[in-house]
C-alpha cells in the first residue's frame, strides 16, 4: 500500500491545470465506426475470401458467354459439313486456312461451333429445368410448411410416394414416350420429378421460420396466408434455396447428357453436350478428342457449380462449414 | 417398431402402384396400339388379338389385369424381339446387371469408407486433399464418361484390360469401378463428416485415456459409431448405382437389363420399356425399404418411431 502511495504523490507534480475535461465527443460515440452490412453483403464478402468459389464463378461466367456468343460470331453453322476434312484433330488447320479450334467430327462439322451451341442446349435445359423445380417446389414446400396440420401430412405425403420413385426411370418413360424429342421434353421430364427436394426444403425451413414475431406481426396486421408465405416466408428461404439451385444445375446437366447418351436426348442436327459426348463415345477408339472435348466440358461446368454451391453455402451459413 | 415398419411397407405398396399405375399409361398415352403394322389386318383379325390381349376391355380393368400379370412375372411381349416374353428377357438380363451392380456397390462402400476414415484421422494432411479431391470430382464426372476414360486409357492405350464383354474377372474391373466411382465420392465424403464428429465424442477420449492403441481406438470405437449415416445413404446408393448401369453395360457391352433398356428405348420398344422400368423400379423400393429396416436393428439408438413422442 506504502509503494502506490509514494507514487500518488510523484504524481501531484504533474499540475492538473495541464488537463482538461473534453467529455464523450457526442457525434462521435453516436457514429457507427463500420458501415453497417446486410445478410447479402456479409455472405458476399465470405464468398469473396473463398478463392475456389470464385474461380468456379469465373468459369461459369465463361461458359454462359462463350455459349451466347460463339454461335453467333463463328463463320461455321453447326450443321455446315466440310467433307474433304472428317474427323480432324483439335487445331485443324484446313488448306483454305479455314481453322478448326476443336477440329471436327465424322460428318466434317466443325467442333468448336457444335461445342458451344451444345452448351446452349444443355445449359438452356438446365436452367429452366431448375427454374421450374424451383417455383414448384417454394410454393408447394412454402404451402405444406406454412398451412400444417393434415394438409401438411398429406402433401408430405406425396412428396414421399414421389420419393420412392427412381426419377431417373421416370424421366425415360417421360421422355421417351414423348413423340418430340428436344429440348421442352427434357425439360418437362426433369421437371416433373425435380421439385420433390426443393418442396422439402423449403417446408423446412418455413416450419423453422412461421413460429417467428415477424411473421406473427404480420398475421396481426392483417396479412393474408398467401401473402404471408409470398411476401415474409419465402424470401428468408432464399439464402437456402440459392445453394440448393446451385447444386441442382450439375444434377440436371448431368440428366441431360445421361438421357442423351442412352439416345434420348435432342435430335440431330441439334448438339447437347450429352450428344455430342454419345457421338464422340462412337469414336473415341480411332479420335478420342471427339469424345473428350464434350466430356471435358460437362465435367468442368459441374465441377465449377458444384464448387461455387459449396462456396454458397458456407459463405451464407458459416456454422455448416465443415 | 412394427407399427414403423408397417408404415414403410405401406409407403412401398403406394409407390409402386403410383410407379406401376404411370407406367401403365404412359404406355396407354403412346399413338396407335401394337398391332397396328405396316400391313392392315382384317378387323376379325384385330379383334381376336385384342380380345387375346385384353385390350377390348376397359382401362382400368386392363390396368389390373396387366399389373395381376406383372405381379406373376408376365410383362406381356416385346415387340423389338419378335415373340420373346418380356420376363424371360429380364430373367436372362437381370443376373449380369445384378452382379455388376454389387460388385460396385461393395467396392464403392470399402472404398468409401476406408477413404473417408483415413481424411478424417489425418484430417488436414495430403491424404484429406486428396480424399476430398476425390470426392468433387467424383460427383462431378457422370460415371459414362468415366467409363470410356478408362477404357481409352487403360484398355487402348495401355492395353492392360479388356475393353468390352463380361467373361473373365478381368472384364468386370473397369466397369466395376466406373460404376462405382462417384458413389466413393458420396460415401467418403459423408464418412470423413461422420467420423470427424465422432472422433470428438468424449468415448474416445476415454478410449484414449485407457491407452489403447490408435488403430484399435479408430477401428473398434470410432469406424463402428461413424458407419452409421453410410449405412441411411446405402438405400439410394444402391438405387443410383443400379440406374447407372443403364450406361455402363452399353459403353462396356455387357448384356445385363440395362443393355436391354436401352435398346428398347432405341427401338421404341414399349413393353420392353415398361417392364424393365417397373422390375427395377419395383427392385429399388425393395432394396431401400430393406436398408432402412436394417439400419433399425442394426443401431439400437435409432428410435423409428420419429420423435413425436
Amino acid at each position: 500500500m506504502a509503494v502506490i502511495e509514494k507514487e500518488g504523490n510523484t504524481m501531484t507534480s504533474i499540475k492538473k491545470d495541464r488537463f482538461e475535461w473534453v467529455g464523450p465527443n457526442k457525434e462521435k460515440s453516436e457514429g457507427i465506426s463500420r458501415p453497417s452490412i446486410n445478410f447479402w453483403q456479409d455472405a458476399f464478402i465470405r464468398l469473396k475470401k473463398n478463392k475456389a468459389a470464385l474461380v468456379c464463378m469465373g468459369i461459369i461466367v465463361f461458359i454462359l458467354l462463350m455459349a451466347i456468343f460463339v454461335p453467333i460470331f463463328s463463320p461455321y453453322t453447326i450443321s455446315e459439313q466440310h467433307m474433304t476434312h472428317q474427323n480432324k484433330g483439335m487445331f485443324y488447320v484446313a488448306e483454305d486456312g479455314h481453322m478448326h479450334l476443336f477440329g471436327t467430327d465424322q460428318l466434317g462439322r466443325d467442333l468448336f461451333v457444335r461445342i458451344w451451341s451444345g452448351a446452349r442446349i444443355s445449359l438452356t435445359i438446365a436452367f429452366v429445368a431448375v427454374f421450374v423445380n424451383l417455383i414448384v417446389g417454394m410454393i408447394y414446400g412454402g404451402v405444406a410448411g406454412y398451412v400444417g396440420g393434415m394438409t401438411d401430412n398429406i402433401m408430405m405425403r406425396i412428396v414421399e410416394v414421389i420419393n420412392g420413385i427412381p426419377y431417373l426411370m421416370v424421366v425415360i418413360l417421360l421422355t421417351s414416350i414423348m413423340s418430340t424429342r428436344g429440348v421442352a421434353s427434357l425439360i418437362i421430364a426433369y421437371a416433373a420429378t425435380g421439385w420433390t427436394g426443393m418442396a422439402r426444403l423449403v417446408r423446412g425451413q418455413v416450419i423453422q421460420l412461421k413460429e417467428q414475431e415477424f411473421i406473427t406481426a404480420a398475421k396481426l396486421m392483417g396479412a393474408k396466408p398467401m401473402r404471408i408465405i409470398l411476401k415474409h416466408l419465402l424470401p428468408n428461404t432464399l439464402s437456402v434455396v440459392i445453394v440448393n439451385i446451385t447444386l441442382a444445375i450439375p444434377s440436371a446437366i448431368f440428366t441431360e447428357a445421361y438421357l442423351s447418351f442412352i439416345g434420348l436426348g435432342v435430335s440431330q442436327p441439334m448438339a447437347s453436350w450429352g450428344t455430342l459426348a454419345n457421338e464422340g463415345v462412337q469414336q473415341f477408339r480411332i479420335y478420342p478428342h471427339e469424345m473428350f472435348v464434350p466430356a471435358f466440358f460437362i465435367c468442368i461446368t459441374m465441377l465449377a457449380f458444384n464448387l461455387l454451391g459449396d462456396g454458397l453455402r458456407d459463405a451464407f451459413d458459416p456454422r455448416l462449414r465443415r | 417398431m412394427a407399427k414403423y415398419i408397417a408404415k414403410r411397407i405401406g409407403y412401398a405398396i403406394v409407390t409402386l402402384f403410383v410407379l406401376s399405375l404411370l407406367t401403365f399409361f404412359m404406355m396407354r398415352a403412346l399413338p396407335g396400339d401394337p398391332f397396328i403394322g405396316e400391313r392392315a389386318l382384317p378387323e376379325a383379325t384385330m379383334n381376336a388379338l385384342y380380345a387375346k390381349y385384353g385390350l377390348d376391355k376397359s382401362t382400368w380393368e386392363q390396368f389390373f389385369l396387366y399389373i395381376g400379370n406383372a405381379l406373376h412375372g408376365d410383362f406381356g411381349i416385346s415387340m423389338s424381339f419378335e415373340g420373346r416374353a418380356i420376363s424371360d428377357i429380364i430373367g436372362e438380363a437381370f443376373p449380369y446387371s445384378f452382379d455388376l451392380g454389387i460388385r460396385a456397390l461393395i467396392f464403392a462402400t470399402i472404398m468409401g469408407i476406408l477413404l473417408g476414415t483415413l481424411a478424417a484421422v489425418k484430417r488436414g494432411t495430403a491424404w484429406d486433399t486428396i480424399s476430398m479431391l476425390i470426392a468433387i470430382i467424383g460427383v462431378s464426372i457422370p460415371s459414362f464418361l468415366i467409363g470410356a476414360l478408362l477404357q481409352y486409357i487403360l484398355g487402348v492405350k495401355l492395353k492392360l484390360l479388356p475393353i468390352t464383354g463380361w467373361k473373365s474377372f478381368e472384364h468386370t474391373l473397369l466397369p466395376s469401378f466406373a460404376l462405382s466411382f462417384s458413389s466413393i465420392a458420396t460415401i467418403s465424403r459423408l464418412m470423413r463428416t461422420s467420423m470427424l464428429d465422432v472422433l470428438g465424442q468424449d468415448y474416445i477420449k476415454t478410449a484414449k485415456s485407457k491407452g489403447l492403441s490408435q488403430s484399435k481406438i479408430i477401428w473398434k470405437h470410432a469406424v463402428r459409431n461413424a458407419i452409421m449415416p453410410v449405412i441411411t445413404v446405402l438405400g439410394p446408393i444402391a438405387a443410383g448405382v443400379l440406374t447407372g448401369t443403364f450406361v455402363i453395360e452399353n459403353i462396356f457391352a455387357i448384356p445385363g437389363l440395362g443393355k436391354m433398356f436401352v435398346l428398347g428405348v432405341q427401338q421404341q420398344d414399349y413393353t420392353l420399356i415398361s417392364g424393365t422400368t417397373l422390375f427395377y423400379g419395383a427392385f429399388l423400393i425393395f432394396a431401400c425399404l430393406v436398408v432402412d429396416l436394417l439400419y433399425g436393428l442394426i443401431d439400437p439408438r435409432v428410435k423409428l418411431t420419429g420423435g413425436k413422442e
